[in-house]
């Protein structure tokens, strides 16, 4: 069984810090991981192949430092890697980052499986994945929490909606979304970073892919960012001072009209 | 050689770093006294040609429309349904399409997708909708990725909206990413506001990225429809006006076309909750400082006193005191209730990132320095195992009244 798995190269949110003063990000220095959703689909990818065996390999597009986080994917497992990097690909959307992965996963055919995190922790759209699926016009299961079968030909999978969870049976090839709750990403083993260290990243570019350069990068973005701003600064809070049951009788008084509000929407 | 999409004039360069201040990417350097950009890092998003005084840095965004578009008119929403039952999100995006629609004098079209659902238009129509397409079919039954985009996009080409809105539910999420790329649309993920351009009427959405630390506002200039999904809670429901009626427009679409490989065996709903907190007003979240599972009893019962939902950080949900659908954060929920109250939550970045668009947040933590209470419009520091069955008797005694 061959394997895809999409991951992005994300600033790392736990060393983001917020400049007290301005409120803005601080992001001078601030390091790059691999985007937290794409934990759980590298980790399952590799949990797969250890059952079913085959190969995994993972595919990103960005920057020539995103081979940290190919690597990175190697030393926890994958098999082989691919960085998608071009200054054509600079300024994409998700119409256009779908486009360009898509292509490159024509490239990598045949395969059974595309696994992607559920979104990416700097756009935070989740459009990448199911844009995927759309090019290549392949079924595709979102949100999954669980994989109860995997068979040459099927996969039957749990998707988490907001009230519930449903069952869904989908044909091989698949493109699957991952949700935290689907594994605990392992730690790389000594081995496996030495792998990482060895290996060959192959780089493709624009030419690489037959890419029609009308759909990459900024002329293949239906979408323009006009503006880029900080968002309002909170109101100033109140803090409530006193016995408990003094600070209680403070806070209901002062919550109790929006409570009420809330309550008869 | 091609010109860079985006240059920096050295005649008009004074290297004041105002540009490196203004960008969100850390792409600026500055060196012998003239902004350089690292292209590997910049996105085009054009924050540091507006910071700039100097007009020194040009963005070629070619913003002119190079295609006519005037044959797409109307703005549309997507109604959301469960089970037969229209979800609270499509009263939302009703009420916003309105106003969308009264400004650009453009009508407003709900697209109804289901089996049995013909009942349910009138509670589109009275709620600000002008006309409703419905496709009514077996197939559609339950929401499957395939089928539903496939009608959607049926009805995307044959009627040509100039705008098109849906939930960023995960049933809307998953199901639009799928028609923008086909049928070539700009689609605005988890948008915040939305407005109309005076001058070019194009659609501004706003939104945040990188976990609410920064807005974004976004525009589809040349392609029709304008997509975007809409957060939660964000906008205003439409009101019901008794005795509005719109047309209704049964649409037939070829059983071929609705064909889905996908097969929903079953569901399985959440047992835990009695509330989706995604669609909660009000929320009540427990951390860490709960200590041990069976404390959530005294978040469970403020919430039930409240009639919230409850939430948790990661921290409690890895603890495995709380399953994970209720987690709030970065690899969690974004919610944006009108009152959230933080428990015994520190208020780390991940956390901040699902909730610091709440109307009211409320912390109660026993370290005076806990990060929350930055962002908190109430804060108690306190024991929340003394305070938290205290709030809950005061709220019943209040609220009984
Ligand atoms: C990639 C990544 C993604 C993440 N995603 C998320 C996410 O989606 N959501 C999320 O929440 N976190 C997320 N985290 C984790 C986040 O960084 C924090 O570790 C987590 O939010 C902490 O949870 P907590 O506030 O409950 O626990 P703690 O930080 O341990 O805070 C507990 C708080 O309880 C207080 N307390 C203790 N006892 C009492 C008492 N008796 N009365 C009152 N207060 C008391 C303490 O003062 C403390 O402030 C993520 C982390 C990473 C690295
Ligand atoms: N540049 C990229 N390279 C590889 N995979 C990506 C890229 N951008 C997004 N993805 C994949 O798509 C998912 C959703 O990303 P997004 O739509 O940006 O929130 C991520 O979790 C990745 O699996």
């Amino acid at each position: 069984m061959h394997i895809v798995v999409c991951i992005k190269q994300v600033p790392d949110t736990a060393d983001v810090k917020i400049d007290p003063k301005t409120n803005t990000l601080i992001r001078e220095g601030v390091a790059s991981v691999i985007n937290p959703f794409d934990m759980y689909a590298i980790e399952e990818a590799i949990r797969i192949k250890e059952k079913k065996g085959g190969k995994v390999t993972v595919l990103s597009m960005g920057p020539p430092q995103a081979e940290s986080a190919l690597r990175e994917a190697i030393s926890m497992g994958a098999d082989s890697a691919v960085l998608l990097s071009d200054r054509a690909f600079a300024g994409s959307d998700t119409w256009a980052t779908s486009y360009t992965l898509s292509m490159a996963l024509r490239k990598l055919f045949p395969f059974q499986l595309v696994i992607c995190g559920k979104q990416a922790s700097d756009g935070d759209t989740a459009q990448v994945g199911p844009g995927m699926a759309a090019h290549l016009d392949l079924p595709q299961i979102t949100y999954v929490r669980k994989i109860e079968e995997i068979a040459d030909d099927h996969i039957v999978a749990e998707r988490l909606l907001e009230d519930g969870t449903e069952v869904i049976r989908s044909p091989l090839p698949c493109l699957l979304t991952v949700v935290k709750e689907i594994n605990e990403p392992r730690i790389p083993s000594l081995k496996g970073k030495l792998a990482a260290k060895k290996a060959q990243i192959t780089v493709w570019k624009s030419a690489d892919l037959g890419c029609d350069p009308a759909g990459l990068g900024l002329d293949g973005s239906p979408t323009k960012v006009v503006k880029i701003f900080n968002p309002p600064p909170r109101a100033g809070g109140e803090m409530l001072k006193g016995e408990p049951d003094e600070v209680v009788r403070q806070l209901v008084a002062k919550l109790k009209d929006a409570v009420v509000a809330a309550s008869s929407v | 050689m091609t010109k860079e999409p985006i240059t920096v004039i050295a005649e008009k360069c004074v290297g004041c770093k105002l540009c490196i201040k203004a960008c969100p990417f850390g792409a600026i350097e500055v060196k012998d006294k003239l902004a350089v950009i690292d292209l590997a890092r910049c996105t085009l998003c054009g924050a540091c040609v507006e910071a700039c005084k100097f007009g020194a840095i040009e963005l070629d965004k070619k913003a002119v429309p190079s295609r006519d578009l005037s044959a797409y008119r109307n703005v549309w929403i997507f109604a959301e349904q469960r089970e037969g039952k229209i979800q609270s999100i499509t009263y939302e995006l009703l009420g916003e399409g309105r106003k969308l629609a009264d400004q650009l004098k453009m009508q407003l079209a709900a697209v109804l997708l289901g089996h049995e659902v013909r009942a349910k238009v009138s509670e589109l129509t009275s709620r600000g909708a002008d006309m409703v397409y419905v496709v009514d079919r077996p197939e559609l039954a339950h929401f499957q990725d395939e089928s539903y985009a496939a009608a959607l996009i049926e009805l995307i080409t044959r009627h040509k909206p100039c705008i098109m809105l849906c939930g960023a539910t995960t049933i809307g999420r998953s199901l639009v990413s799928r028609v923008a790329v086909t049928v070539k649309a700009g689609l605005t993920a988890d948008c915040t506001g939305l407005a109309i351009d005076p001058e070019t009427k194009n659609l501004l959405q706003t939104r945040p990225a990188f976990g609410g630390n920064i807005m974004a506002t976004i525009i589809t200039p040349n392609h029709r429809p304008q997509m975007a999904t809409v957060r939660h809670k964000v906008m205003k429901e439409a009101m019901f006006e008794p005795g509005r009626t719109g047309r209704s427009v049964i649409e037939e679409i070829a059983a071929e076309i609705l064909k889905s490989r996908t097969q929903r065996l079953k569901f399985m709903p959440e047992v835990e909750t009695t509330m989706n907190i995604a669609e909660a007003n009000m929320i009540v979240s427990g951390g860490r400082g709960l200590q041990a599972p069976e404390n959530f009893s005294l978040v469970r019962d403020l919430a039930a006193v409240l009639g919230a939902g409850v939430g948790s950080s990661r921290a409690a949900v890895d603890a495995g005191w709380i399953p994970y659908s209720h987690q709030v954060g970065q690899t969690g929920k974004t919610v944006c209730p009108k009152i959230y109250m933080a428990c015994g939550i520190s208020g780390q970045i991940q956390h901040l990132a699902g909730m610091s668009s709440s109307d009211i947040i409320v912390a109660i933590n026993k370290d005076p320095e806990a990060p929350i209470f930055k962002y908190a419009t109430y804060g108690i520091v306190g024991d929340l195992f003394k305070i938290l069955p205290l709030l809950t008797a005061e709220f019943k005694k209040v609220l009984a009244k």
